[in-house]
């Protein structure tokens, strides 16, 4: 059982705040993107804020390394990129971490070792594989997280990396975020299993499933799957969380049952941690009411910057295409 | 005869297709339940039940094999991409399967699949998930690669590559899947490998194919109010490429502008001009023009991302370059 008295006061705010900037972020977003600001794709994470606050905040992001999907605005946002910079990409500014040419799917951030963001399923899974290398190869004090959806699993890039990760001891640990759905499909009608940690032991490493709605558990789980990682043997976490929203702004969700999401909101990561806090009085009501404030300024600010930040120049089409 | 989407003249002709032979089936990530992520295959499901319509996990390359396997087998599937860029994960099974199967078996098998979805530039995506990807597939020798620029070619053409013996490729523009066009009720099939002139006219030809082709039709009839007179040759099929077609009407007018959103670089656009300067070259009155997306992957940012494709503006541009004027 997790006995919060085990945590530094300033680490469990920490993991709040983080999460409530996520959520607060991702609205803004959505609401600029209901007014047209913002295009294409935009998949949001909210609900499963847990996982990548509760993993990332384990790193030292100067000498560890964050690899994502498309659903990259947490993870981006946990590993400590700019929120300006990330709302400027949503707005396809040249002040974006990508200088407008990635958008929501392809966020990088080259010297916060925010490595992706990618809009292939499973294809960011042997370039974190990849970092790893690099960390062992120059015998770093380092790890690599790499994040995927239960829908990306089953592509050969999964396994294949797995497989080359644990013969050559890498340190990465992979983290599968089971939110239950690879777009309209359940994952119980593609998976021959429902518990893909077990899939570790087909690459001799260990593996475990958490509660990804609950972010003291996904923090320590991480904790001790880096140690493992760092020592030689590469780890799988499968964290189950959910998803709120439908899997893009174009997804109206029909696929799941009301009962089913009202009952994952009621295990709301944000609120019930912020209740666990004030309960064991870490934080009161109006801390809380605080940090959100400030997290609703950020958002805003945020939009505020890509609104006012310039388009790129019709002659960024041809920079940046080779060194 | 009615006027339908893109959409659904797809559908019909895979419903037509299903109703008629049993060995058709449909394979793909989403395309039963939630009836496709592009509801191409809306209502199928309910139509042909779980065992014709078959939902697989992420595993382009997987179920692109599978469907290899089954084809060589006896049945004949239809595998969706949910894009053709995902398609790419599926490349080694389309080409080192599916394309060299009957040739290096000694003609044993036949390989009936048709690989279809959406294709080429989307809107606010970036590079991954908006690419022309036909030139890819055209370079392989055993692939057929059809591409269609009208609702009534899109049904007509895939009913023909359903009942194809060979691997077909299908190419459906994704922005076109709402366009809407006549199609015929009655049952009609269109050749692979037959080009449609879609305008006569006698200054200047311009080939196109896709999406593309109502940029080119908005340019000719532009270019008509200035006086000059387009002749719009749509491809419909890049491999087999109607020759006789792309040379008849350039020997006709003598000009030539390629429009095409694949890259420039080794293109279907390149390899047509390249096509035209050997065969019609002593009829060409000015050097053939390519107009195609610029040498760049495709940016988020939408003022870059117009930028990098074929516009009407651009076509007007390079029609008057070989117009010289
Ligand atoms: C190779 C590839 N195939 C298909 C897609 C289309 N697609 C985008 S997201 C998605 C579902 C992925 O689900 P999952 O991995 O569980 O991630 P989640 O969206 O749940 O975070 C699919 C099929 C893609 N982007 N890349």
């Amino acid at each position: 059982m997790i006995n919060i008295k085990n945590y530094d006061s300033n680490l469990l705010k920490e993991l709040l705040y983080k999460m409530i900037l996520i959520r607060r972020f991702e609205e803004k977003a959505a609401q600029a993107y209901g007014l047209k600001k913002i295009g294409g794709f935009l998949h949001l994470y909210i609900g499963e804020e847990a996982v990548a606050v509760g993993s990332i905040s384990n790193l030292d992001m100067t000498k560890d390394y964050v690899a994502a999907a498309y659903r990259d605005h947490g993870h981006a946002l946990a590993a400590g990129l700019d929120p300006n910079s990330l709302m400027a990409e949503l707005y396809g500014k040249i002040t974006g971490c990508s200088k407008g040419k990635g958008g929501s799917m392809h966020f990088f951030d080259y010297e916060k070792h925010f490595f992706g963001g990618n809009g292939i399923v499973g294809a960011q899974i042997p370039v974190a594989t990849g970092i790893g290398l690099k960390i062992k190869y120059n015998e770093e004090d380092g790890v690599v997280l790499c994040y995927f959806g239960d829908g990306a699993i089953h592509q050969g890039s999964f396994h294949e990396s797995l497989n080359l990760a644990k013969i050559w001891n890498l340190p990465v640990v992979y983290i599968c975020e089971n939110n239950h759905y690879g777009m309209g499909t359940d994952f119980r009608r593609v998976s021959a299993i429902d518990d893909f940690s077990i899939m570790a032991e087909s690459y001799a490493m260990k593996g475990k499933q958490v509660n990804g709605m609950d972010v003291l558990e996904v923090y320590d789980a991480t904790k001790e799957a880096i140690e493992v990682a760092k020592s030689g043997t590469p780890y799988l976490l499968e964290a189950k969380t959910y998803r709120f929203k439908g899997h893009s702004m174009s997804d109206p969700g029909k696929y799941r049952t009301k009962e089913e999401l009202e009952l994952y909101k009621q295990k709301d990561p944000i609120v019930s941690f912020k209740e666990l806090l004030i309960e064991h009085n870490v934080i009161t009501e109006d801390d809380y009411i605080e940090m959100d404030k400030r997290c609703k300024k950020i958002a805003k600010d945020a939009a505020k910057f890509a609104e006012e930040s310039p388009e790129p120049d019709l002659n960024e089409l041809y920079t940046d295409l080779y060194v | 005869m009615s006027i339908i989407t893109m959409r659904e003249a797809l559908r019909q002709a895979m419903d037509e297709e299903m109703a008629r032979d049993k060995n058709v089936i449909l394979m793909g990530e989403e395309v039963a339940q939630y009836n496709g992520a592009y509801k191409v295959s809306q209502g199928l499901y309910d139509k042909y039940g779980e065992k014709r319509v078959i939902d697989t996990p992420i595993t382009e390359n997987g179920f692109a094999g599978v469907g290899i396997g089954a084809a060589m087998a006896g049945l004949r599937p239809i595998v969706e991409f949910m894009t053709f860029n995902f398609a790419l994960q599926a490349f080694d099974q389309i080409v080192n399967n599916a394309a060299k199967m009957r040739y290096m078996s000694g003609g044993q098998f036949k390989v009936p699949i048709v690989f279809r979805g959406p294709n080429g530039p989307a809107e606010f995506l970036s590079s991954q998930h908006s690419q022309a990807t036909q030139t890819f597939f055209a370079h392989v020798p055993g692939l057929k690669v059809v591409a269609p620029g009208t609702p009534y070619d899109a049904k007509g053409l895939l009913k023909a590559a359903i009942r194809d013996d060979n691997p077909v490729i299908f190419l459906e523009s994704e922005l076109m899947y709402s366009w809407e066009g006549e199609v015929p009720e009655e049952e009609y099939i269109i050749d692979i490998g037959k080009a449609d002139v879609k305008k006569e006219g006698s200054d200047i030809t311009i080939i196109s194919y896709s999406k593309p082709l109502r940029y080119v039709m908005e340019s000719a009839e532009i270019l008509e109010k200035e006086g000059i007179n387009v002749e719009v040759v749509d491809l419909r099929s890049i491999r087999p490429l109607d020759e006789e077609t792309i040379l008849n009407s350039v020997k006709k007018t003598n000009r030539c502008v390629i429009v095409d959103e694949s890259w420039p670089f080794v293109s279907v656009a390149s390899h047509v001009g390249w096509l035209i300067s050997y065969k019609a070259f002593d009829y060409l009155d000015a050097p053939v023009e390519l107009v195609t997306s610029e040498d760049v992957p495709m940016p988020y940012n939408h003022k870059l991302e117009l930028a990098a494709q074929p516009s009407v503006d651009k076509i007007i541009k390079a029609v008057k370059k070989v117009m010289y004027i």
